[in-house]
């Protein structure tokens, strides 16, 4: 018998610790050669530890949330013919444990006794009786009889359960409804339960740098409107000599081809301000984070050199990062560097946004819902797609008026996109 | 200047509109009622009740011919019957008066007012009269619009002369030679299969590919196998293109190219339309669905204290539908907390043999993306069809897959309109296939087909063998 210790291998570039974010296994576990033994994060991506060896797990380094020096133990397994000697489930050891939303009993419900309890003498309905749950949208079956008498009793009969066949609501069913203290059925019962889920990986780390970035630096938040009536009609066009086969181009590549634009205008804009330093650093390079929703949360991948992009490359960049953060099979590479983000949210986009800059950027341009509006134009109200601009900038190194300045050029450029195409002038 | 005010204006006493003022009257709101013609609309006059009496006699007279022909299997012989169509007439006549006054007695019983005349809208509350002695202005608190509908006139078609809608139809003194029926719905089908029955020479002209196109082909089979036996002629996909009023021929376009049809009259039954207009409707401005009054769950229209009834508000054009409305609407009148729950609306063909539908379809079932389980029982299998004589067709069963929940019956065969009370109850009651299937059925009845169609779905039929 012999104790192996997997020691925490080095993960990504320059990281000296890792986040503890999942166990697949627990002390006693049987494994397998390559079986997984848990989940670490760096940064921003996280790393599957798979077991070295065959055998029996003896010893975990932490807990869920720990923070694991490169090059501990991680893991200690017991080899040999003793320990390991019929691994009864050796699947088990791959499922995935369930790490969050413990549920907690809260003390108050578990001393009051229910409401029911102390009425004993009226009926209440057994488990058995209550019936199944009616699926979602299903409309209730009862008779007419019991229809109006609901009706007239002002109650809903998609909160009545039905005990009869095919779900049916009795009369008793009813009488169990309307009688006073009875408790009330699941759907109308006040929940009481609570649950902790500990903030790990992913969103530990957008925690920390949301903080951050809100705690140090002084926003400042333009929200400007945007007639998109023409490049709306112009991407229209565009999709529509690309032909079916091409990927539909949306707004953003336009969108990110204005900031491209203005920035040359405006350099600052561009830039990183370290404010232990003291240094605002300019980039030449356009690179754009998308800030992106994924399954484990935020994610902010980096289109990198916008500026050497044409619109097509621009989408399909787009567009090959977005579903590679969704799938988390974004490299670590591609999900640093940015010097300037776009925060979209889509048809859920609202009205205006605060965005938080993606420190230590200082500016970050946040776009809202495009919707038809009735705009005065020419003497009468016509309707236009408008969609509005969010931005905020650090108020530290941006001023106001530079500020404004950049929205009103991002307006100009998006409102009458031929500007994007052309060279700019002297 | 307002001569008269109520609580409740009913304008049209139709079905609907009269079930409503009765109503309304029995839980004791302040109703006038407002109609041209003698109450119980087109369904008392010239709808459902007279129909079915000429499709009765019909029935009787084509029983007789049977027996001079010695075609009868109840070894019945008769001499060959004559009918003097006047008589029958008549009779109808006596049977539509029974009903319309015993209508009025019951409004009168209630204590609505009944006024003789066309309405006109002046506004929202107001609505004035012509009455046979002169105009009256009525204001009310709220009005309900039940004005029905009126038979299609079709281009080229005008009613009139040899050109019939229904309501001529139905009063005819004597029996024509030769009838061509203009579009193969349940009114065409009803009163051609009767005149055949009556020694006609029938065509139909459907523009569908089949007749009775709203019903499943499955239901209509055995109603096209008895109308050829009857020798009616059938040209579907078919249209009419002209009619020569003197020399009694009507042009059609049929598939195999075009026809000069000869016939002594014309039967356009091409469906009906809501009278939305005439009253004075279009001045209100209501919210439309298409060629209907938008209502909702309560039979509101868009205008606050306006409601609407009956065929004005949709499809089915029923009576019964109208009638549950009108009921509805009064109790929500007089203060009731009432909306429209129901899951079904039965619809009939008198045809030869009669259909029923009630609920679901199998197709309309699994379009709603339900997963069904389907059975049927053909009478051929049920002794009382088989002692009448009369053994086409089936009850047919469409159950929820998971819980056997009945989603809709129907039926085709000899006298199965009575069965639609069975149909409809369950459906309206929610049950499942146990319920009917342990249900005791009386023996011998046509209703034990309902019963064994139920025990199919369970896969437990006694009197035949596999699953419908």
């Amino acid at each position: 018998m012999a104790l192996v210790a997997v020691k925490l291998p080095d993960v990504g570039e320059g990281v000296a610790e890792a986040e503890l974010v999942e166990w697949h296994v627990e002390v006693g576990d049987v494994v397998r050669e390559d079986d997984l033994l848990a989940a670490v994060m760096t940064d921003k991506a996280t790393v599957e530890i798979p077991s070295p060896a065959a055998g029996k797990v003896a010893w975990l380094a932490g807990n869920i949330g720990d923070a694991i020096a490169v090059g501990s133990d991680l893991v200690r397994i017991e080899t040999g013919e003793t320990a390991a000697a019929t691994p009864a489930e050796p699947a088990k050891a791959a499922e995935p444990e369930p790490v969050v939303a413990k549920p907690v009993t809260q003390p108050e419900a578990a001393a009051a006794p229910p409401p029911a309890a102390a009425k004993a003498t009226r009926p209440v309905p057994a488990a058995g009786r209550v019936g199944v749950p009616r699926p979602e949208g299903e409309r209730p079956l009862a008779t007419p009889a019991v229809r109006l008498r609901a009706r007239e009793a002002g109650i809903d009969l998609r909160q009545v359960p039905g005990s009869g066949p095919a779900g049916r609501i009795t009369h008793e069913d009813l009488d169990a409804f309307l009688a006073p203290g009875v408790a009330p059925t699941p759907a109308m019962a006040p929940d009481k339960s609570v649950s902790e889920v500990k903030v790990t990986g992913l969103r530990r780390t957008i925690a920390r740098r949301m903080a951050l970035a809100n705690e140090r630096i002084p926003h400042i938040t333009i929200v400007e409107e945007v007639d998109v009536s023409e490049i709306e009609r112009l991407r229209a066009r565009l999709n529509e000599e690309r032909g079916e086969a091409a990927a539909k181009l949306t707004l953003l590549p336009l969108i990110l081809r204005a900031i491209v634009r203005a920035v040359r205008e405006q350099p600052e804009i561009n830039a990183h301000y370290d404010d232990e330093a003291e240094m605002l650093t300019r980039h030449g390079g356009v690179h754009a984070g998308i800030a992106t929703q994924t399954p484990g949360g935020l994610m902010v991948p980096v289109v990198r050199h916008a500026e050497a992009l044409d619109l097509w490359q621009t989408a399909a960049e787009i567009a090959r990062l977005a579903e590679a953060a969704r799938s988390g099979k974004a490299t670590r590479e591609e999900l640093a560097g940015s010097t300037i983000t776009i925060t979209s949210l889509g048809p859920l986009g609202a009205i205006a946004t605060t965005p938080i800059i993606n420190h230590p950027e200082v500016a970050i341009v946040g776009v809202n819902r495009i919707a038809v509006r009735p705009v005065w134009l020419d003497g009468a109200f016509v309707p236009r797609r408008m969609m509005n601009l969010s931005c905020s900038f650090d108020h530290r190194v941006i001023d106001g008026w530079n500020a404004a300045r950049f929205v009103a050029r991002l307006k100009t450029l998006i409102e009458t996109p031929a500007m994007l195409f052309v060279e700019a002038g002297p | 200047m307002i001569d008269l005010t109520c609580r409740l204006l009913v304008l049209g006493a139709g079905p609907g509109g009269y079930v409503c003022a009765i109503r309304a009257g029995q839980l004791g709101l302040d109703t006038i009622i407002v109609d041209a013609g003698p109450p119980g609309g087109t369904c008392l006059n010239v709808g459902c009740i007279p129909s079915k009496a000429l499709i009765h006699a019909a029935d009787e007279f084509h029983r007789l011919r049977a027996c001079a022909a010695g075609a009868s299997p109840f070894g019945i012989l008769a001499a060959a019957p004559t009918i003097d169509l006047s008589a029958t007439v008549a009779w109808k006549d006596a049977i539509v008066a029974r009903l319309t006054g015993g209508v009025a007695g019951l409004m009168k019983a209630a204590g609505v007012r009944f006024i003789a005349g066309n309405g006109y809208f002046l506004d929202g509350k107001t609505v004035r009269v012509e009455t046979a002695g002169g105009a009256k202005t009525i204001r009310a608190e709220t009005i309900v619009i039940a004005t029905g509908s009126a038979p299609v006139e079709l281009p080229g078609l005008t009613f009139g002369g040899r050109i019939l809608s229904s309501t001529e139809a139905l009063s005819l003194t004597k029996v024509p030679d030769s009838l061509a029926v203009v579009g193969g719905g349940y009114i065409g089908l009803e009163i051609g299969t009767a005149y055949a029955k009556l020694g006609s020479r029938v065509t139909v002209i459907e523009a569908m590919e089949r007749v009775l196109p709203l019903y499943d082909e499955e239901l209509v089979r055995p109603v096209a196998r008895r109308l050829a036996e009857l020798g009616v002629d059938m040209l579907t996909g078919s249209r009419t293109t002209g009619f020569d009023q003197t020399a009694g021929v009507l042009a059609i376009q049929t598939p195999a190219g075009p026809r000069d049809l000869a016939c002594e009259r014309v039967l356009v039954a091409a469906g009906r339309r809501p009278l939305t207009n005439g009253w004075g409707i279009e001045e209100l401005r209501l919210a439309m669905d298409e060629r209907f009054l938008r209502v909702d769950n309560r039979c509101r229209t868009s205008m606050f204290g306006v409601y609407a009834i009956g065929d004005v508000t949709g499809e089915p054009m029923l009576a019964h539908r109208a009638m549950a409305q009108g009921e509805m609407v009064a109790e929500i009148v007089a203060g009731k907390n009432r909306a429209w729950d129901r899951r079904s609306i039965p619809a009939i063909c008198f045809t030869d043999p009669e259909i029923v539908n009630v609920g679901l379809s199998p197709g309309e079932a699994r379009a709603q993306g339900l997963e069904v389980t389907v059975a049927s029982f053909p009478f051929t299998a049920n002794g009382r069809a088989m002692t009448m004589g009369d053994d086409a067709g089936f009850v047919r069963i469409v159950c929820r897959a998971d819980n056997r929940l009945v989603l809709g019956i129907a039926a085709v065969g000899a006298g199965v309109s009575e069965l639609s009370a069975a149909f409809g109850l369950a459906i309206e009651t929610g049950c499942v296939a146990e319920d009917i299937a342990a249900t005791i059925h009386a023996h011998p009845t046509r209703g034990e087909a309902l019963q064994e169609a139920a025990a199919a779905v369970l896969g437990q039929a006694i009197h035949f063998r596999g699953r419908g």
